[in-house]
């Protein structure tokens, strides 16, 4: 985890290996990483945390988490309430594109383009609510 | 996931680090391995979901024998299958693919660039040694 100066959020995505909608999950959060919202935000290894990661759980307790799962079993979601506290926002992506006109989604391991659009848009909600968390940070 | 798998199955587990090129590597060979070099004798589960108490996930890598395949030192794969009181057969870390493969450079995270796939490629290709060594030994 990178150090935490200031107003950060954690992004806190399911490892998801078992299915496209964890890939979804982890490129999504990686886009909203590394492009779309780098100064804002920072992540955290979910096993790492789960596993008893103190500087990931102590992050968790004292920074605004956005949790980003795959599939309804939402491992983020629960680990982070479990461990840190509640989250400000959860994604579910089984939930979300529930709603889009999505194409067949790709295998888990190479996403199409049709499923990097998909992506994308996740990614774009992802960063909504990074900035929606800090409009409310008090 | 599958249920009723086999007892000949091994289980491949990646370690889901998703802030390093290691972490992809890890995840990219475990996929080679359970999609393609030995697709009807492995398969692969998410880790956070074993490490949530998943009982389904507890159950698999207690019934089956278990390699893991960890991107950093941390090693979270192989302390939560340790935790979690399963078979582990095997410990495999991407760093010592990294120490037989130093013309390779692997930088790509969310998405891994043409180094990062040929290390993944020799990576995999040690997991279905093992495999194999596994089944001679059942």
């Amino acid at each position: 985890m990178t150090e935490t100066p200031e107003k950060k959020v954690g992004i806190i995505s399911c490892s998801g290996e078992e299915c496209v909608e964890g890939t979804i999950s982890r490129v999504a959060a990686r886009l909203v990483l590394g492009k779309l919202r780098p100064n804002d935000t920072v992540t955290i290894c979910l096993p790492l945390f789960l596993a008893g990661g103190r500087e990931e759980r102590e992050f968790a307790r004292d920074y605004p988490t956005i949790t980003v799962d795959g599939c309804d079993k939402i491992c983020a979601k629960v680990a982070t309430e479990r461990h840190s506290g509640k989250p400000a926002s959860s994604i579910v992506v089984t939930d979300l594109i529930k709603g889009w006109q999505c194409p067949k989604l790709s295998s888990r391991r190479k996403l199409n383009n049709e499923t990097l659009t998909v992506t994308r848009k996740v990614a774009d909600k992802i960063a909504e609510e990074v900035d929606e968390v800090l409009r409310h940070w008090v | 996931m599958k249920l009723g798998v086999p007892s000949q199955k091994v289980i491949i587990i990646p370690c889901s680090g998703i802030g390093k090129a290691f972490g992809s590597i890890s995840r990219d060979a475990t996929y080679e391995v359970t999609e393609n070099l030995r697709k009807e004798t492995t398969q692969t589960l998410c880790l956070a979901l074993l490490v949530s108490g998943d009982e389904e996930s507890l159950r698999l890598v207690r019934d089956n024998k278990v390699i893991t395949v960890d991107g950093c030192p941390l090693q979270c794969a192989e302390k939560n299958v340790k935790l979690a009181g399963g078979d582990l057969a095997s410990s495999l870390r991407v760093v010592d693919a990294y120490k037989e493969n130093r013309h390779l450079k692997p930088r790509g995270v969310t998405f891994l660039d043409h180094d990062g796939q040929q290390m993944a490629l020799a990576l995999a290709g040690k997991i279905a040694d093992k495999v194999d060594d596994l089944l001679r030994e059942q």
